[in-house]
């Protein structure tokens, strides 16, 4: 193949990549910057998502959009469930104490992980794209649904900066993240925003799984990679900023695509992970992080 | 992110001398408790007591649930036939996580802890390789269902034993002329990038070399990879054949992607049922792979051929005639490689008898005794078909399968012979000291 359409292939894929990985990382980075917790257990919500996704898609018979576009309202919203449910029993006891936090969602990772392992089974399983058109160009097919990924993620990142920026929820958050306290003072019932936070988080995560499904299958296991590249991303970003986790998240997906088409998988992991040791070195809060106070 | 909440600040959480006596007191208190070791050596009339390392967690863990369901069935079997030399047998099972570390301390676990006259069953090559040598030590025979050529290439040790599957050098011997002579002579290998995937990548280009075809692309993947197309690429237009072999959950998004890739001008395929196995062959996506071939250990689907213990295995594990769990058609087993679980516990019986085992203490008398196996006739016992036993490799080599994908089943289309696959030994475990 030669070198254009291999390039354009290798972007392709590494927007795809970007795509599912900002949506990902952003909740990741919405739970740090609001909460100051690092959630462990964000991967597992993700891989929860896609598991649902199967569960409701398949128990849904007819077109399989119809199973799709169920999946997609009601999975992130049971992810939500268990994060709210989560958050009240666990976090809140810990009194949101950042070490003792990181030990809960380990261990949250353990049981969530385990829980889909008993009750839904070790194998991969997949789920229907809504449709299965095939992009055909000169040089090689594409598959159509993956591209509507992207554009399914860029608009509900545009939606969360909207909900962030313009609405009076967003602004309790920006209030509760900037400084708690404060924000107490006035009236802000921080605990309920907190409860609120980590459970959009976790539908975050969980709709980025539900849209990458039917690309790569269902299976307890899946969860690993996203949290690890999500970290990546918030990392190189900034914890908590949204704009920062998206300008991340298509630099790694790009690099990794384009990296690993021409060079190897391998070199792409190294020169990800050698961005953020410089990054945490020359620039700890991130390309686009704040100071903190 | 400066430190302020001293996350990593160490001097926060010291661990009080007191805090870890108390710790270490009550581990020592935990090991010594009755029922944690205190195991009393097998007794004449107590049941022999088979370790099973287990995938029963991580990236086997599809393929653990199926020996797992086999093994019993197979103990269940052997059990009420009247056990192993008039005792029942007994599996202990310990899962490995699918981790080499992991499946060492396993080992060493059911040597010194369980203590079980053997342990059996694990299948992921680098399992097998991080275990053997824990084997070796505790002196513990060690019967692999794995495939992988680690066993017959004697770079493992004495006590490791491969006699219910055939290894992969031989499968591909014996399947490179029909390949040759059916799919195309240039050849694209596609791999998984760990040791299973090396004896692919190692003994294919020699094995059609010798057909007059060529591997003229070879593309490691890594085994934790998720998406594949931006591999694609590389495979050279001029490919007459894809030969894909891959493990792991994510092998339908391969298959997927590949179809993706290449649409209906695809070069003909030729798969190790490894990249398909617990995954039904009608998942969506996969409608690519109709008319194309796959090996398989033992067929899936129930063939029209098959033999009276062909269909009482399958009955005995639980499979129906789609090769999926009886009373859940999404339950797809994982049929060319479980046979496997089965036909090694009966060489353990047949070993284990031929030398009048005991116990533990006739551990060295049953390595010698398997050593000196030399065949295993087709039948209840061995439902695959016939298998020949090198007992200076330690490996036992079998028929092989060719089927077509057609209609939404896999139809065998050919069997290969045994002496198809037979090459030179490259060592001899008798050699070694017990």
């Amino acid at each position: 193949m030669h070198f254009g359409p291999h390039l354009l292939l290798a972007a392709l894929e590494g927007l795809v990549t970007s795509a599912v990985l900002a949506l990902t990382a952003l909740g990741l980075s919405l739970v740090f910057g609001v909460m100051r917790i690092v959630n462990v257990a964000h991967g597992e919500f993700f891989m929860l998502g896609a598991v649902l996704a199967w569960a409701i898609s398949t128990a849904i018979s007819g077109h399989p959009a119809i199973g799709f576009v169920a999946a997609l309202v009601i999975a992130p919203l049971m992810v939500g469930l268990v994060a709210f449910f989560a958050e009240w029993l666990v976090l809140r006891r810990l009194n949101y104490n950042p070490e003792s936090t990181i030990v809960a969602t380990i261990g949250m990772l353990y049981i969530i992980q385990q829980l889909a392992l008993t009750f839904y089974g070790p194998e991969a399983r997949p789920v229907e794209p809504p449709f299965s058109y095939r992009i055909l160009l000169p040089w090689f097919g594409y598959s159509g649904y993956k591209l509507s990924v992207v554009a399914a993620s860029a608009i509900l990142l545009v939606l969360t900066w909207l909900v962030l920026t313009r609405t009076r929820i967003g602004l309790i958050m920006r209030a509760t993240q900037y400084d708690r306290e404060t924000a107490q003072a006035f009236g802000i019932p921080v605990e309920r925003v907190y409860a609120g936070v980590f459970a959009i988080g976790a539908m975050l995560a969980a709709i980025a799984a539900v849209l990458i499904v039917p690309i790569s299958q269902a299976h307890y296991l899946m969860g690993q990679d996203p949290l690890l590249l999500s970290f990546i991303v918030v990392i190189i970003g900034g914890l908590g900023s949204l704009r920062g986790t998206v300008v991340a998240a298509i630099l790694i997906g790009l690099s990794d695509g384009i990296i690993s088409m021409f060079f190897s998988p391998t070199l792409a992991k190294i020169i990800a992970t050698l961005v953020v040791a410089m990054v945490l070195v020359f620039r700890p809060q991130g390309l686009f992080g704040t100071t903190q106070r | 992110m400066a430190d302020k909440n001293g996350f990593f600040d160490l001097s926060k959480t010291t661990l009080s001398r007191r805090t870890a006596l108390k710790g270490m007191a009550a581990g020592a208190g935990l090991a010594l408790a009755p029922g944690f070791v205190r195991y009393s050596q097998a007794q004449s009339s107590a049941p022999i007591k088979i370790g099973f390392q287990l995938h029963r967690t991580g990236i086997g863990a599809a393929y653990g649930r199926w020996y797992e369901r086999t093994s019993a069935a197979a103990v269940k079997a052997i059990n009420d036939a009247g056990g192993i030399g008039g005792r029942k047998v007994e599996l202990v099972i310990e899962d490995d996580g699918t981790d080499p570390a992991r499946g060492a301390e396993v080992v060493g676990k059911f040597a010194k802890q369980h203590k079980t006259d053997i342990v059996f069953g694990t299948l992921f090559s680098h399992v097998v390789i991080g275990s053997a040598p824990a084997a070796g030590e505790n002196k513990i025979p060690y019967f692999v269902v794995s495939e992988g050529h680690h066993v017959a290439s004697t770079k493992l040790n004495r006590y490791v034993f491969q006699p219910g599957i055939t290894d992969v050098k031989s499968q591909i011997k014996s399947m490179a002329p029909w390949i040759a002579a059916n799919a195309g002579k240039k050849v694209t290998q596609i791999f998984p990038d760990f040791a299973f995937g090396y004896d692919h990548r190692d003994y294919l280009p020699p094995a059609l070399k010798a057909q007059g075809a060529d591997v003229i692309a070879q593309i490691a993947i890594p085994p934790t990879e998720s998406s594949f197309t931006k591999y694609f690429p590389q495979i050279p237009a001029e490919t007459e054949v894809i030969y894909h072999v891959m493990v792991g959950p994510a092998v339908l998004t391969f298959v997927k992607e590949l179809g993706e890739f290449y649409g209906s001008q695809r070069p003909q395929l030729f798969g190790f049922m490894d990249s398909l196995e617990a995954v039904d062959i009608n998942s969506p996506g996969l409608e690519f792979l109709d008319g194309s071939h796959f090996w398989e250990g033992s067929p899936r689907y129930a063939q029209p051929d098959d033999s009276a213990a062909q269909k009482a295995y399958r009955a005995a594990v639980g499979i129906d005639d789609n090769g999926a769990a009886v009373g859940d058609p999404k339950d797809v087993s994982t049929a060319s490689h479980m046979f496997g679980c089965w036909e090694t516990l009966y060489v353990v019986k047949k070993a284990m008898e031929d030398a009048g085992y005991k116990g533990p203490e006739d551990r060295a008398k049953l390595v010698e005794a398997t050593e000196k196996l030399k065949e295993f006739a087709e039948g209840p016992e061995h439902p695959q078909g016939p298998k020949i036993f090198n007992g200076k490799i330690h490996q036992c080599f079998g028929i092989q399968n060719i089927s077509k994908v057609e209609g939404g089943k896999l139809k065998v289309v050919h069997k290969t012979k045994i002496e198809d696959g037979l090459y030179e030994p490259e060592g001899d475990y008798t050699t070694q000291a017990l």
